[in-house]
């Protein structure tokens, strides 16, 4: 009798943790059905070639917003991605007792510190000073949350490479630094491209550090110290908006920011596919 | 291994700190110590970052600080023109739309994580396990879109005049059903935390030694019973931490936020009712604050956002390490 129950609840369980999986990937496939819904009849060729337009006229466009994004995430990348890397390196490699420590657990909490704070900081270390929005001040706060990112995931690959190797490479007499930039850092290439690609999805998505940073603009501007516009911005602008002519475009950017951003965590991906196959 | 040290020496001895350079490496070129040094420095640059942001936020927030004290925290009036702030709101908001959202996302979360880490049979993981990794990439502002358009009509038209019709004797589902409000906003953080708990509990769940379920199943338990035995209480803490994460994502959470929470800067005691959280009051008021003050007070209400932040994430990583110690989580 007894074991009759514990058999029915061990059953129980495996459905009902089963349904609680089922429940928590729902919203995911309503969320990308009604993208697709709604925004694909928005997506043509104008939404990528012509800037916004006034309320009512057809044909208007996100472009000045996609090239902004690309931007901003490029100079994030070029600000964010030496220190993470160089400073994953040093975590992996270095055999200090303190400074590592602390790195990593800041590199951890900062992960976890709101992106509008981040925000914040970029406006009052750089917006205040500069005594206007601008590209650099939006790229500096998104290479701020790049940087724990990439210095944790390049940590993990660079742990990865076998000691026979490093070893080998230094038993042969060849200076330190150029075995971490020949023998370590190539080896564990996918994994860094990888967490690199990871960070890049996460930053190209985000919304609230460039409000008062990047500020968004309704034009092109490709001078870094004047406001840019960026894909997140504009969606946020144009969904809070009253109009369903912007709505659509709202939905079509949302769209489009998706797809970018599920192709480079999918290439994240299969960069990492068989090589690494072991690690997640 | 001593090329190119004779005149450089100097320099090399220059670079060498007693605690990261033990003597017996003097003996390496100049280019491994400039190297080190570099490694050293791209490091500590998040460690420059971190203070500089303590530094600069206080600094900016010291005139609302200066100016309110401890009333900030405590009263409620969020007044512009008169100059007047008190937090309270916003705090409020804050901690019952997190909480909120935990009592949805944990249940959810963990018996989602037991599933894709214990009871679930091995083909169907690696396809949830990446569904959820989608979900977790999909951006904050796309969640609040999807939310306006579609949760809100949905919880307006149809779930809160069911929860007011049957569970109306709370004060908490009472009043008319605006559609956006506190529940709206616990739903979709729930939606947005749960992947980071299911990621994290997995790598906890995955780090329980496989003997602590032979011995359990060798006992004569069941799946569930070894589960619940042997893994669950061995990864408690780590789990716990898991939790926490998910808390300190809610609480900073800001887009999706802001557009379904209804941004009005009032304590009510249902949760159909429009609330405002510190994270969406910074990201709609910002821009707008006109006078020094009323900037300072925002960016108070983002260091405390910080503070808290941080608190609640150290105290969970401190806790996700300490099961089996090398639990890296690496992707977020």
């Amino acid at each position: 009798m007894r074991g009759q129950r514990r058999r029915v609840v061990n059953v129980m369980m495996n459905w009902l943790t089963a349904l609680s999986a089922a429940v928590v990937v729902l919203p995911l496939i309503l969320i990308l059905v009604f993208l697709v819904y709604q925004g694909a009849s928005a997506v043509n060729l104008d939404f990528f070639m012509n800037l916004p337009k006034p309320v009512g006229e057809p044909g208007g466009g996100m472009a000045n917003a996609i090239v902004g994004s690309v931007i901003l995430v490029g100079l994030a990348a070029c600000l964010g991605l030496p220190i993470g890397i160089l400073g994953g390196v040093y975590l992996a490699e270095s055999r200090d007792r303190c400074l590592p420590w602390v790195i990593r657990f800041l590199a951890d909490v900062m992960n976890g510190v709101p992106s509008i704070v981040i925000g914040i900081f970029a406006y009052t270390i750089i917006v205040l000073p500069m005594r206007r929005f601008s590209a650099v001040a939006g790229a500096f706060a998104l290479a701020v949350i790049m940087i724990p990112i990439v210095l944790r995931t390049s940590e993990e690959m660079v742990r990865l490479v076998p000691a026979s190797l490093h070893e080998a490479a230094l038993a042969l007499g060849i200076p330190q630094w150029k075995v971490v930039l020949r023998v370590v850092l190539p080896t564990a290439r996918a994994g860094i491209i990888t967490g690199v690609m990871v960070a890049v999805a996460r930053i190209a998505g985000e919304t609230a550090p460039l409000l008062f940073t990047a500020f968004g603009n309704r034009f092109w501007q490709l001078g870094l110290n004047q406001p840019i516009a960026a894909l997140p911005l504009q969606i946020f602008a144009y969904a809070i908006a009253p109009y369903d002519d912007w709505h659509r475009q709202a939905w079509a950017g949302a769209l489009v920011l998706i797809a970018l951003i599920f192709l480079t965590s999918l290439t994240a991906r299969i960069a990492t596919k068989g090589r690494f196959g072991g690690v997640r | 291994m001593a090329r190119a040290a004779a005149p450089q020496g100097g320099t090399a001895e220059g670079l060498s700190l007693p605690c990261v350079l033990p003597s017996k490496r003097a003996v390496r070129g100049w280019g491994d110590q400039l190297f080190r040094l570099l490694l050293r420095s791209a490091a500590s640059a998040l460690l420059a970052i971190v203070t500089a942001m303590v530094v600069v936020m206080v600094r900016a927030a010291t005139p609302a600080i200066k100016a309110f004290g401890w009333r900030f925290l405590i009263t409620s009036t969020w007044d512009p023109v008169t100059e007047h702030f008190g937090a309270l709101p916003l705090i409020y908001g804050t901690i019952v739309s997190s909480a909120l959202a935990l009592l949805l996302a944990v249940p959810l979360g963990i018996g989602a994580a037991v599933f894709l880490a214990e009871l679930a049979p091995l083909w169907i993981r690696p396809p949830v396990v990446f569904l959820i990794e989608l979900l977790a990439a999909v951006p904050s502002v796309i969640y609040g879109l999807w939310g306006i358009f579609s949760l809100v009509p949905w919880l307006r038209q149809y779930v809160q005049p069911a929860l007011g019709a049957t569970l109306g004797f709370l004060p908490l589902f009472q009043g008319p059903p605006y559609g956006v409000g506190m529940l709206t906003a616990g739903i979709i953080l729930a939606v947005m935390i749960v992947p980071f708990i299911i990621a994290m509990s997995r790598e906890v769940l995955l780090a329980v030694p496989n003997t602590q379920r032979e011995a359990a199943l060798a006992l004569g338990a069941t799946r569930w019973e070894a589960t619940r035995i042997a893994v669950l209480r061995y990864g408690r803490s780590g789990l716990i931490g898991a939790v926490l994460l998910g808390l300190g994502r809610a609480l900073g959470e800001t887009m999706a936020v802001t557009m379904v929470i209804g941004n009005r800067p009032e304590i009510s005691a249902s949760l159909f009712a429009p609330g405002y959280t510190m994270a969406s009051m910074i990201a709609n008021e910002f821009t707008e604050a006109t006078s020094d003050l009323y900037l300072s007070a925002l960016v108070e209400v983002g260091l405390l956002l910080f503070v808290v932040t941080v608190a609640v994430n150290g105290l969970a990583r401190l806790l996700v390490w300490s099961v089996g110690g090398a639990v890296h989580e690496v992707r977020e």
